[in-house]
């Protein structure tokens, strides 16, 4: 284990700090090299050239500069994780979609393809999260927020036409990767050679998932944290590309935690997985650059912007310092946002438009590497085709129209942003020496800490709303009497077809090779009670043969438990 | 279980708040449960993803008045189902009621199953108390009929 947070996190590179001058030129000859054709002069609407980055020269106060912000693409990477940020490439456009089954699922991620998305991002069925297929749950509740995905099969009809190899893919499924482990084997049936698949298991932190969503209903605390580091060690060897490792901090803040808090317990995440691995005996260099980050984005602007700009500071010295990471890719935090529909409200809901426009700012002022605005029937219900437009429009309504991506980091430099990013720090900080002290965050989710002070902030947040001293329009303000009812349109699977999906997914296990399935169930017994096997190897190698998602969880919750006593706190 | 003596003194109102179905967000349904337990009734509160047999145990074993039921995603499609299943086990005096994310043309169809509230995004601590007492009134009153039926 190394150093304690508190000696490590506060220092800095103790010798051969650049100069200003140099580290000025350095960026200059990086920028220069990496913006390509993307160098050209942009002027605003006044005819002002203006140009990629602002610094202490531009504000003459260089007393901390280089400690505390430094250069795009230089160490603490307060100011972004790249030289050229959003001049060089904007972001990825991955909208998440799940819906009814996978063929609805193929329609739509084309549609969305067609319409600007570069990436895309599947999420599965409500029940699929549980652990269960589709053939024992009741057919209301299927596909009603997600893809109904239960095997290789569905997975290749999900991904049809859809280039694997060139376009980055998100799965958001947490422990045992199983939807991973699909497309995995539709690569194969593809001819598609593993280093080409780029993407990332999306939301594969079990602990924001414990914590947000009570995820110990499908395998035990302990049992996922096994699976988790076997699927690192796994994608290292045979899908170099790809990240296995997301950690969350959308959820919990969803759940109700702060910012700062947010900030504490993610980064805490991240260190707890990052030594799981590195007791594996994983180098952190061959890891930490594998490393994702998935944050929500809510409406508080400035606190938003700070709270990313504070997170990438500790988490570079964290790599750096307590982590041992040498590789200054595993110092970049990079990160996916996604606007948060806790802002979103279901009075006046054409308003949610204008939130989401501020939220997704806050991300692009913040420096994401990739985003997902939610549409504006949220409230309401899983997106509709129409509702989800507007969405990705709103995207590209920033990226082309409102200039904000002309200037790297345009906030930095601000008094504000400055004294805020710092405070945001100190606060996360605070948050994860308490963590380090509960031994952890593994351990302190497993007492129940970080629920109780999630729990805490959240009902101190409804009752500064309840008092009105937290003003929502619409909500507790400038509430409209005459508001018309506007047609909000549910979207639910075709009955019909869902019956469809289920009896042809019975007819599958009926005629699969019964032998083959026994067999891979018997390796995957046998590998989640060996402590020198991969446990996600053997999800791969069964899925291909035939075994289901339910299938593959109900073997893993006898093999390495599930449950978690109930914590009143 | 047989069910014996409901509770129908003046004892302290007794709520099961709860999830069933398969979505784990339970933001809502804690904040609710402390509403409950913060005007004084007695609260029997679960972590999400319950099956609708779970909780009409508990219901029976807890002797609820009342049942809240928590639903972000589309849980409440199922909610007639716990409605007949309550009925089933002899326990329809108990009161339901739901709130979270209900679209409008589903609410017809909860309040024909007999759900004594719907409570949507933006409702008060007052509102939603203001009906959980009133309802645990009816569900006490249905209690005494029953238990007079029965004698």
């Amino acid at each position: 284990m190394s150093a304690s947070l508190n000696e490590q996190s506060f220092r800095l590179q103790d010798a051969g700090e650049p100069s200003l001058d140099a580290a000025e030129n350095q960026w200059k000859e990086d920028y220069a090299k990496q913006i390509g054709a993307n160098n050209q002069e942009i002027k605003n609407m006044s005819g002002i050239t203006v140009d990629p980055l602002y610094t202490p020269d531009n504000i003459k106060d260089t007393d901390a500069y280089l400690k505390q912000s430094g250069y795009p693409g230089q160490f603490p990477y307060t100011r972004g994780i790249y030289s050229t940020m959003h001049r060089g490439k904007t972001w990825t456009q991955r909208q998440l979609v799940g819906l009814g089954t996978p063929a609805d699922y193929n329609k739509r991620v084309r549609t969305m393809l067609e319409l600007g998305a570069n990436a895309i991002s599947l999420l599965p069925c409500n029940s699929g999260f549980r652990g269960v297929d589709c053939d024992v749950v009741p057919l209301p509740l299927l596909g009603t927020c997600g893809t109904v995905v239960n095997n290789v099969d569905h997975m290749d009809t999900c991904l049809e036409q859809v280039p694997i190899d060139q376009i980055s893919a998100a799965m958001n499924d947490p422990s045992p990767f199983t939807l991973f482990a699909f497309m995995l084997n539709v690569a194969k049936r593809r001819g598609i050679s593993w280093d080409k698949i780029t993407g990332t298991s999306n939301q594969s932190d079990y602990i924001s998932h414990f914590v947000a969503n009570h995820m110990f209903y499908r395998l035990s605390l302990a049992g996922s944290r096994r699976v988790l580091v076997d699927h690192i060690e796994f994608c290292r060897e045979h899908v170099p590309n790809w990240n296995p490792m997301s950690v969350v901090g959308q959820h919990i803040q969803q759940t109700g935690a702060t910012l700062a808090e947010t900030v504490g317990f993610t980064l805490s995440s991240a260190i707890q997985h990052a030594e799981d691995c590195l007791a594996r005996g994983m180098d952190p260099d061959e890891i930490l650059p594998r490393f994702t980050f998935f944050f929500d984005v809510s409406i508080n602007f400035f606190e938003e912007v700070a709270k990313f700009r504070a997170a990438r500071r500790i988490w570079a010295r964290i790599a750096r310092d307590r982590l041992g990471a040498k590789d200054p890719k595993s110092w970049r935090l990079k990160f996916h946002a996604q606007t948060s529909g806790v802002d979103l409200t279901a009075q006046q809901p054409l308003n949610n438009i204008a939130r989401t426009a501020v939220q997704a700012m806050a991300g692009i002022f913040g420096g994401l590497q990739s985003m997902h605005t939610d549409a504006y029937d949220e409230p309401f219900t899983t997106p509709t085709a129409k509702t989800a437009k507007i969405a990705v429009a709103t995207q590209n309504i920033l990226r082309e129209e409102a200039h904000l991506c002309d200037v790297i980091d345009p906030l930095g430099g601000s008094y504000y942003i400055e004294r805020l990013t710092d405070q945001m720090e100190e606060e996360a900080l605070a948050v994860m020496a308490k963590i380090d002290a509960a031994g952890g965050m593994y351990k302190a989710v497993e007492v129940g800490l970080v629920q109780a002070m999630c729990g805490e902030s959240s009902m101190a947040n409804q009752e500064l709303i309840e008092s009105g001293k937290k003003r929502i329009v619409g909500v507790n303000c400038y509430q409209d009497e005459e508001e018309e009812k506007i047609e909000v349109e549910t979207t639910r699977p075709d009955p019909v077809l869902m019956q469809k999906h289920i009896d042809e997914f019975k007819a599958f296990k009926k005629n699969r090779s019964q032998q083959a399935v026994a067999k891979a169930l018997d390796n995957l017994t046998r590998a989640a009670n060996s402590d020198d096997e991969n446990v996600f190897a053997s999800v791969v190698e069964a899925t291909g043969a035939g075994v289901t998602h339910g299938e593959i969880i109900s073997c893993l919750r006898t093999e390495l438990g599930f449950g978690h006593p109930l914590i009143i706190a | 279980m047989e069910k014996v003596f409901p509770n129908v003194t003046g004892t302290p109102v007794r709520a099961l708040i709860t999830k069933i179905g398969f979505d784990g967000h339970d933001r809502g349904s804690r904040i609710v449960a402390a509403y409950l337990r913060d005007a004084g009734m007695e609260v029997i509160y679960t972590p999400p993803w319950q099956e609708i047999d779970a909780v009409v145990q508990l219901a029976l074993q807890e002797d609820v008045d009342l049942i809240g039921i928590s639903s972000l995603a589309t849980d409440h499609l199922i909610v007639p189902e716990l409605m007949q299943k309550l009925s089933d086990a002899g326990l329809s005096e108990i009161e339901v009621f739901i709130g979270g994310i209900i679209p409008e043309q589903e609410r017809p169809m909860l309040i024909e199953a007999g759900l004594g509230g719907i409570f949507g995004p933006g409702s008060s601590r007052e509102e939603i108390i203001e009906c959980a007492q009133r309802l645990a009134a009816a569900a006490r009153l249905n209690k005494q009929k029953a238990m007079a039926v029965a004698l």
